[in-house]
């Protein structure tokens, strides 16, 4: 039982004779990644300050993708865990950028002929 | 296995089998991480369901990108929604730490990370109540408490007189919703222009305008009406949905952090009475992927919505 608790807690040093029966993140780490969030909070909030046309959109959601990362990866131990909880969420994610790209795609192929005709519109 | 067996193995594994690990499981470790598989598999579906609200997201604001910017600039405070990120991050990160204090069986300071990501989500709340109180004073909440919504035909009606007539003139016009109009309602159909609007928001409560003056947006009523106005036809009709999307995907999220606390409560009152040790601190994990979810929505949520052009 020791074990594999001696093994998975071999990143951090010192717990004081405690063996938890999982990964234990460093105080340091957790710090540096919460510094880090807000960093890339404050950059897209001055970003979106800025009109970059088109790329106010990639740069705002490049930061969003970044900052989740971070969050999954260290804040939720995505990085120590089995990579079996990795594909539950990936296998999510997956779906949806299926769901939201074929809807788009669906979406923008008709909108040419509905600016045609405008009266068949509606609220 | 016989049930004879079973109880064998309990009673013989009595001494190095403690009361929180299942015995159909061989170490903590082992338990915990089935407890975690089992728990993103329920993040995953959280993400699924938020999915659905990002589509009707997506669709909108590609089709219709006049709409998203004109009601975002004219409404959401930029500076309250950023100050609600810090402080959900904020609390992503006592949230991770309470789990690492569960881990190393630091009681006092799960204790205090728990309170403090308490703190976090009601302040999260708090700032929230702020925003929808002034989308409430501004009547641009949901449904007819929206002045924009179709019935009410010129939201900007009742101010000093405008264009005459409404600008929706080559649009269907809407049915009256049947509850308030009369058999004989000479309106009913035929003349926009005579119709009044059906519901333009609380009377009493504040000055339109007023709120976003005060919350520091900038825009007062006379550039969000030029700004309006200058919205095609069909578009002036579809400001509405963006409030309907917002208050869906913030009153989604906002759910989650109400139930969130719930959770976190729980735990407090649990780690109060010393339930968790560094073998079994499998709720305070899974609340804190709860937690961290929640946070990651709201990372999406608020560039998507806040920060629009």
């Amino acid at each position: 039982m020791s074990t594999p608790a001696t093994q998975t807690s071999h990143a951090d040093h010192g717990h004081g004779g405690v063996h938890p029966a999982g990964h234990v993140t460093s105080v340091r780490l957790l710090l540096t990644v919460y510094f880090t969030l807000v960093i890339f909070t404050i950059i897209t909030y001055s970003v979106s300050r800025l009109d970059l046309g088109q790329f106010n959109i990639i740069a705002a959601l490049a930061i969003a993708v970044i900052k989740a990362s971070l969050v999954v990866l260290y804040f939720m131990h995505l990085r120590w865990d089995s990579p079996f909880n990795a594909l539950a969420l990936i296998t999510a994610i997956t779906f949806v950028a299926l769901f939201i790209g074929l809807a788009l795609l669906d979406s923008v192929s008709y909108q040419p002929l509905l600016k045609q005709t405008p009266a068949a519109l509606g609220p | 296995m016989s049930t004879a067996t079973t109880e064998e193995t309990t009673q013989s594994h009595g001494a190095d089998h403690p009361p929180f690990l299942a015995h159909h499981f061989d170490t903590p470790e082992q338990q915990n991480t089935a407890a975690k598989l089992g728990m993103w598999v329920f993040l995953g579906t959280e993400v699924l369901m938020f999915g659905g609200l990002f589509c009707a997201y997506s669709i909108f604001r590609h089709n219709h990108p006049a709409v998203f910017a004109f009601a975002a600039e004219s409404y959401l405070n930029v500076k309250l929604g950023a100050l609600n990120t810090i402080i959900l991050i904020t609390s992503s990160l006592t949230m991770a730490w309470g789990v690492r204090a569960a881990q190393l069986e630091q009681r006092k300071t799960l204790i205090i990370c728990l309170i403090l990501t308490l703190m976090g989500a009601a302040g999260f709340m708090v700032v929230k109540t702020i925003e929808y109180n002034a989308k409430w004073d501004e009547h641009v909440f949901v449904g007819f408490v929206n002045k924009y919504n179709g019935y009410n035909v010129d939201p900007y009606a009742q101010l000093p007189p405008a264009q005459p007539g409404p600008p929706t003139s080559e649009l269907p016009i809407p049915p009256s919703p049947p509850f308030k109009q009369s058999a004989g309602d000479a309106n009913a159909g035929s003349d926009v222009s005579k119709i009044q609007p059906r519901f333009n928001g609380p009377t009493g409560l504040a000055v339109p305008g007023a709120a976003s003056e005060a919350a520091g947006i900038g825009n007062n009523d006379a550039q969000i009406e030029a700004r309006y106005r200058s919205l095609s036809d069909q578009d002036q009709w579809r400001v509405s949905t963006f409030f309907s999307i917002y208050f869906l995907m913030t009153g989604l999220h906002g759910l989650h952090v109400l139930v969130g606390m719930g959770l976190i409560s729980w735990l407090l009152y649990r780690s109060a009475r010393g339930d968790f040790n560094s073998q079994w601190y499998t709720p305070v994990d899974l609340i804190g992927l709860y937690w961290h979810l929640v946070d990651l929505i709201w990372i999406f949520l608020f560039p998507l919505l806040y920060l629009i052009h």
